[in-house]
């Protein structure tokens, strides 16, 4: 008879990688359909490009480069390649997608060695490579047009955001905010899409809420302030809630488990770090919106988060 | 709400199978192999040899110094050899082989069926006979019963938990125990009271055992100062540092006793053996073992004496399932895999648990991608990836310093970890080189 002896524990919980990021991909899901319903093709398109061009550069790279076997259905680089092209206009040509996507996975997790040990998001590597190499394209933000089968043909027109920072234009009204008729990257626009997401991956217990509440409260509370000493000059909280990447980075990128601290206390000062420099990035830097350059600067610190704030020890003080 | 500990925790399928079913005696065996080291501490002394008659309680090995415990004979006959004998821990070591012949008790014992109530015993006295009986933690620690009633000069104990938890997935030994000797547990908490002089005593149990909960409770009007806890289940509640937390909201420091806090922890089936030993001057020498699996036939609670192989138990629950991949000693948290089913039972064999091919199969190892739930739910707070990569760089500063010697190593982490990366088995090595070097650091 062949018996196992392997040291305890003897079972196992049934908890999986790709459970978890198909768990965040369920979660996605509203948001791409209000997407789809005001982009039309273009977020189709530009969805497909960067799923496919991401998961097609992992397996290359880990075939042909690190010689290894390809872990393509873990689930890890459709994510990415989801969520880079939330993160983008849905008018963006196919060429630029695919340089994205090659950023993001090549440059943004392969180089640091694969799933696990990357530094930044990968997603938000891919972006933000972008917004600086293709800052024309990446900033021409499609108007919703609902089931457009318009692609890069589209009429195009300033954001929330960019409204606030020319000090011009008619804001949507809050109820556009909600249900995401507004212009924009095209899996950031519906509040309420993003939230049904938010809410799905605290029932399935796949994020805390650590990490979103202590973003959106910092930049409520901030944006509140300042609104409150000088409502000409700044907007209302709720409108800096709404609009711009915010819930979309507070909900989906921050989270990202590889890139974000691993005590409470940690996500919370990460948390916070980020509202801040959103919050300071919109109102007085040049750029209109902030939230990935938040994300990725404190993605930087949480290696020094991590040495420096431990969880609670039993006994400890 | 009920209580429970206040970090980390996992709740896992329980899986009680046997709950609820009466204990079996399991018929005499032809030879018992009997090993001299059960316990924590030093192996205990053979004080016989090949060819000396002896009866069921016959000392047979004498405890080595004071962390040691005596050792009896299991049945009636003669020995047969003293020689190496592949155990629970998975090295060949001492014990003690006895050919049966008949079931002739040593005379001291008193057989008497029915229970008798205790007597007048100085705390001293009562300890003599633990000591001398050979009790050891039934837990699953086997840490010597009596050495945990002597605490160090400068402590003074102010409550006495009992722990019947029984928070591994499977075992119900102690729940079975509780259902049909609850008079005899609550003498023996009431010895055990006496013995380390406190006037409380708690019993935590699991919140899954509702009738073990009741008759207690019913039960515990006639002894003064025994209160039952219910407790919510969750794993590791059997933990001592997490039971007492659970009860008395008082966490013990790193490297400390609970002496430290007052509190001294024993196992329900240990208050029973007290019992039997103080009252029916019956040393230990058979025990309650579960034998369970999804698989087995007839997953029950049998009485066996101490040294009957776990072949001649698995035979008794309808034998072994076709498809079995693991023989555990044990819960499926904490037990021991088995290199064979002729192992011995000793006096810290809580179950036996047959797992099929299926589950026995470790899944292939992803990276880590720092999902932090191994963080979560880590009892002693501690960050089980951060101190499994510290040990695979061998890093034994960096190990040390995220406390690595305070690991329990109950395997919430290794259970939960959704890239199936073995973290117990890295922190249990770490664990080990940390701790010695820390102890020669001291010397």
């Amino acid at each position: 008879m062949n018996l196992y002896v392997s040291p305890s524990p003897h079972i196992h919980g049934g908890d999986s990688v790709s459970k978890n990021m198909y768990g965040v991909l369920i979660a996605l899901v509203p948001a791409f359909l209000v997407s789809l319903y005001f982009f039309g093709v273009g977020a189709l398109v530009v969805t497909l490009v960067s799923v496919v061009s991401c998961m097609l550069f992992e397996f290359l790279i880990q075939k042909f480069l690190m010689k290894k076997e390809p872990t393509l259905w873990d689930g890890s680089a459709l994510l990415t390649g989801l969520l880079l092209a939330f993160n983008l206009p849905s008018n963006l040509p196919v060429w630029i997608i695919v340089i994205g996507a090659l950023a993001a996975i090549g440059i943004g997790k392969m180089s640091f060695g694969g799933l696990g040990n990357n530094i930044f998001n990968p997603a938000l590597v891919g972006r933000v490579f972008l917004l600086i190499s293709f800052p024309a394209q990446m900033t021409t933000w499609p108007v919703p047009e609902v089931m457009s089968m318009n692609y890069t043909d589209v009429e195009t027109g300033a954001t929330i955001l960019t409204m606030l920072k020319s000090g011009s234009g008619d804001l949507p009204t809050y109820t556009q905010m909600l249900i995401g008729e507004r212009g924009g990257s095209l899996g950031e626009i519906g509040a309420i899409a993003l939230l049904l997401g938010l809410i799905f991956m605290w029932v399935r217990r796949i994020i805390s809420w650590h990490i979103p509440v202590s973003i959106l409260a910092t930049v409520f509370l901030f944006t509140g302030i300042l609104h409150a000493v000088n409502p000409a000059e700044y907007a209302n909280p709720v409108v800096h809630l709404l609009s711009g990447g915010l819930l979309l980075g507070a909900i989906f990128m921050a989270t990202d488990y590889v890139t974000s601290p691993m005590s409470k206390k940690g996500m919370l000062i990460y948390g916070v770090g980020i509202g801040l420099l959103t919050t300071v990035i919109r109102l007085f830097g040049s750029y209109p919106e902030g939230m990935s350059f938040a994300i990725l600067i404190m993605n930087a610190f949480t290696p020094l988060i991590n040495s420096y704030v431990k969880p609670k020890h039993f006994g400890g003080k | 709400m009920l209580k429970t500990f206040r970090i980390g925790g996992i709740h896992p399928p329980e899986n009680k199978l046997s709950a609820g079913k009466a204990i079996q005696s399991l018929a005499l065996p032809k030879q018992v192999i009997i090993p001299l080291s059960q316990h924590i501490g030093a192996p205990a002394v053979a004080v016989v040899k090949k060819g000396d008659e002896v009866k069921v309680g016959s000392l047979i090995g004498q405890a080595n110094g004071f962390v040691s415990a005596n050792i009896h004979s299991s049945v009636s006959g003669k020995v047969n050899k003293i020689d190496n004998v592949l155990d629970a821990s998975g090295y060949r070591r001492p014990a003690v082989f006895i050919d049966v012949e008949g079931d002739e008790w040593e005379e001291a014992i008193d057989r008497q069926e029915g229970f008798v109530k205790a007597f007048d015993l100085t705390s001293k006295e009562i300890i003599q006979k633990i000591t001398d009986a050979g009790i050891v933690g039934l837990g699953g620690a086997t840490f010597p019963t009596q050495v945990k009633l002597t605490p160090p000069p400068g402590n003074t104990a102010e409550i006495l938990i009992i722990n019947a938890a029984e928070c591994e997935p499977y075992l119900t030994a102690d729940h079975s125990l509780m259902m049909e000797k609850g008079n005899e547990i609550m003498t023996g908490i009431s010895l055990l009271m006496k013995a380390v002089h406190v006037k409380k005593a708690v019993i935590g149990i699991e919140n899954n055992k509702k009738d073990a909960i009741a008759h207690l409770q019913h039960l515990q009007s006639n002894y003064h100062g025994i209160e039952v806890m219910p407790l919510k289940v969750q794993y590791p509640q059997g933990g001592e540092k997490q039971l007492i937390d659970a009860v008395l909201r008082r966490q013990v420091k790193s490297g400390a006793l609970p002496i430290s806090v007052g509190a001294v922890v024993q196992n329900v089936g240990t208050a029973f053996a007290v019992y039997e030993a103080v009252v029916k001057n019956k040393p230990l020498f058979e025990r309650i073992v579960t034998v369970t699996g999804k698989e087995v036939a007839n997953p029950g609670n049998f009485k066996v004496r101490i040294g009957t192989s776990i072949q001649a138990l698995i035979d008794a629950a309808g034998g072994l399932p076709e498809h079995t991949g693991k023989i555990i000693g044990g819960g499926p948290m904490m037990g021991k895999a088995l290199a064979s089913p002729e192992v011995p039972v000793t006096k810290g064999s809580s179950g036996v648990l047959l797992i099929t091919e299926e589950e026995a199969k470790r899944k292939p190892v992803m990276p880590c991608i720092r999902c932090t739930k191994c963080v979560n739910v880590c009892p002693m707070g501690l960050n089980p990836t951060l101190l499994m990569t510290s040990t695979e760089f061998t890093n034994w500063d960096l190990a040390e310093k995220n406390h690595i010697a305070d690991c329990i190593e109950c395997g919430s982490c290794s259970y939960t970890c959704p890239s199936n990366r073995p973290l117990l088995d890295q922190i249990r090595l770490g664990k080990g080189k940390v701790m010695g070097i820390m102890r020669s650091r001291k010397a």
